[in-house]
């Protein structure tokens, strides 16, 4: 069914850019012969006709930024991998995808898993690695049946293996299922898991690119970060830098989730705004207003309704008070209680916190305590500001950016919503109905008028 | 039971695992030797292999973890560190179906709490716990990554999208009574052990397993239909799409010919067919 709906700035034909995305809606977009037909593995040919060095260099000036959350540029990740130490190298995809919230790699390995593969192999041969290997979070076997098949398919091909394409270029890939732990999405923990032991992340220095898997050089890139390389290579860095900024170059994935109309994967330039995918996907569900949301996962400092034009790129979201992480915009309505999501997400944050050091681990732990307080009515006024201490306790001080995803919760609603958690405490309960905010809340309503 | 003088019970050390029995045993060296093979350092190996042992027992047990530290070089100990850490090891007998309904904020907000609560009831099991025909075992999860097909149940980790608490007591029905069941996003239901095979690295060999259930869901592809000018199905099929019809109505059909709100297809896939558009 196609709209002859006329084009203009405001169109999602002119906001949005699918490039990962852009031919999911075949018949089988997964398979080899679906990705060659959009010229899949042609910034392979291209990339292997530069020297690994220019490589580096050409994905750095794109200004590619990593997909995961924290936007370190790609190009420089790689480039900090010492050469001609005489140590093996290895790249590890980071498909842990676990931060509450985010839901963009495991639709695009699901429907576009050679992206991912070509990617690994560009950035195998800059950073000379002959062995690569997926960590997918285990408890997503759709996706894993689909990565088999398609390193099958590549090493069947010629694109994985021996002499790829002649270039000399050997390179092994190993598809490496977890096994349900969200703190193997922190680099060092998914390496020591990867290790074949309790994912705990590593103190730093030294880094990875230093001393990685098996103590070597190792680069760790989120999926999209590395599925977007092949595209750069074979459409031109140029033609990257021409969407997005000047800072934050190129398109991305935004996941709408939540009380909205259409939720659902948009693949657009970076700094694009809530408000223009809630105008051109028909906003809040129908008689709801937006309360709050995330721009990057539950480990982002919430947003309000005040946030609506905050352009979705690393500086616009960093200086209005977040992160952009994974571009994860869960939106709540007003029949949300903020009490109650805070709540579920630091109890989150306490079953996963890794145990290694105290602020996250206690501290986790006695947020549970209060915020279960407070949600049943049972908290006393004096538990905000406690609340406020113990996130401050946990915040930085904490072995990783684990402890610091649980404080932003905390911080932020109490924030913006402060009398909201008053109104528990004074009027001791909890003031919303859960059964209004649920999917089905209103079809019988609708039924009924 | 020993006691001591002092009444202390200080008990009887454990007693080594029994060891599977040579056949298991020699059948599950091969494939250990295979997984193995994938790493430049034998330990990488662990937790393949302790996903590889489930699916020979349906969980973890210690004759799997002494099989683990066998053919690794590692002491039980060190393999039992590993074993508990992760959450997808079962360290019990369970069903063949894992249910996981996912409670995290957003889904447990969509309906996730609900869902959970009436399978409780419905089922007369608690959170991780077997029904008695050892068919389901009903836990909550946390976000598995499909936030846009809120609420989510898993059942042996495929995907159940948009589920209501009459799809999913649909769903554990049909698990019970043994009647096939689709994934919206997915393949074919195996079982828990089988579902183990693959999570160590052995590819789902069933015909057609990689196809089933198409390429994306249809909340994935609802940015590329915008932005290719057609009109997402889910903003005229689904009921929460209503609002647009509404707003702009000069893009769109008249509101009588679009399709009802019964027209979501049957209760167990409320999200409707995943292929659309003539596929």
């Amino acid at each position: 069914m196609t709209l002859a709906a006329e084009i203009n700035e405001t169109s999602p034909e002119k906001l949005l850019a699918p490039v990962l995305s852009a031919f999911w809606d075949e018949e089988k977009p997964w398979t080899l012969e679906t990705y060659r037909r959009h010229e899949g593995y042609e910034g392979l040919r291209k990339a292997l006709a530069m020297s690994p060095d220019d490589l580096i260099a050409y994905v750095k000036d794109s200004g590619l930024r990593g997909r995961g959350g924290a936007g370190f540029p790609t190009g420089m990740k790689w480039q900090f991998i010492p050469q001609g130490d005489g140590k093996p190298h290895y790249l590890v995809v980071n498909a842990d995808e676990s931060e509450p919230g985010t839901c963009k790699d495991i639709p695009l390995l699901f429907a576009n898993p050679h992206s991912l593969i070509e990617g690994i192999v560009i950035a195998c041969y800059a950073i000379r690695s002959s062995h690569a290997f997926i960590y997918l979070r285990g408890e997503v076997v759709p996706v894993l049946r689909r990565l088999h098949e398609a390193v099958r398919e590549a090493y069947e091909a010629g694109f994985l293996g021996e002499n790829i394409l002649g270039s000399g270029l050997n390179l092994e890939l190993t598809v490496h299922a977890g096994a349900g732990a969200y703190i193997c999405g922190e680099e060092t923990a998914l390496l020591d898991s990867l290790e074949g032991r309790r994912g705990q992340p590593r103190l730093r220095p030294p880094f990875p690119a230093v001393a990685g898997l098996y103590a070597c050089p190792t680069v760790v890139n989120n999926v999209e970060s590395i599925a977007s390389v092949p595209a750069i290579l074979n459409k031109g860095k140029d033609w990257f830098k021409s969407m997005g900024s000047e800072k934050s170059p190129g398109f991305t994935l935004y996941s709408l989730s939540g009380h909205v109309a259409s939720p659902g994967q948009y693949e657009a330039p970076l700094g694009i705004t809530l408000r223009q995918l809630l105008d051109m996907s028909g906003g809040m569900r129908p008689g709801h207003r937006l309360k709050f949301w995330t721009p990057g996962g539950s480990s982002t400092p919430m947003f309000t309704d005040e946030h609506l034009d905050v352009p979705l790129d690393y500086e616009g979201v960093g200086a209005a008070g977040s992160m952009l992480g994974t571009k994860a915009l869960q939106c709540f309505d007003e029949t949300t209680c903020v009490v109650r999501a805070v709540t579920r997400w630091t109890e989150f944050y306490a079953h996963e916190s890794c145990g290694k050091c105290t602020p996250c681990r206690e501290g986790t732990y006695w947020l549970v305590q209060l915020l279960r307080d407070i949600e049943a009515g049972k908290g006393q006024m004096s538990d905000l500001d406690k609340l406020n201490d113990i996130a401050d306790n946990i915040n930085g001080k904490s072995f990783c950016a684990l402890g610091d995803g649980a404080a932003s919760p905390i911080f932020s609603s109490l924030k913006y919503f402060r009398e909201e958690y008053e109104q528990h405490i004074t009027g001791k309960g909890c003031p919303f109905d859960p059964a209004k905010s649920t999917l089905w809340a209103d079809k019988h309503a609708e039924v009924n008028a | 039971m020993t006691t001591s003088q002092e009444g202390v019970s200080l008990g009887m050390p454990q007693l080594p695992a029994p060891d599977y029995p040579a056949d298991v045993r020699a059948r599950l060296e091969a494939d250990a030797k295979e997984v193995i093979a994938r790493y430049p350092d034998s330990r990488s190996a662990l937790l393949p292999l302790l996903h590889l042992v489930q699916s020979e027992e349906g969980h973890v047990t210690r004759t799997g973890m002494q099989f683990c530290a066998d053919v690794l070089g590692l002491t039980t100990a060190e393999v039992t560190a590993v074993a508990t850490f992760y959450t997808m090891y079962r360290r019990k007998p369970s069903g063949d179906y894992q249910v996981g309904v996912c409670t995290n904020t957003l889904c447990a907000v969509m309906g996730g709490d609900a869902i959970f609560e009436d399978l409780k009831s419905y089922l007369g099991v608690g959170n991780n716990e077997t029904t008695e025909d050892g068919k389901v075992t009903l836990e909550h999860i946390e976000c598995n990554a499909a936030c846009d097909y809120a609420p989510v149940v898993m059942v042996n980790w495929e995907f159940f999208d948009n589920q209501t608490p009459d799809s999913a007591r649909q769903l554990v029905d049909d698990l019970r009574a043994g009647r096939e069941v689709q994934p919206t996003r997915g393949a074919k239901l195996c079982t828990f052990k089988e579902t183990a095979r693959i999570l160590a690295g052995f590819p789902d060999q069933r015909e057609g397993a990689v196809d089933e259930s198409g390429g994306a869901g249809p909340a994935s592809l609802i940015g590329l239909r915008l932005a290719k000018g057609e009109v997402a199905p889910a903003r005229v099929v689904h009921p929460r799409g209503e609002a647009l019809r509404d707003e702009r109505p000069a893009e769109h059909l008249s509101s009588h010919d679009a399709p009802q709100d019964t027209s979501a297809s049957d209760p167990a896939h409320p999200a409707g067919p995943t292929a659309e558009e003539g596929e």
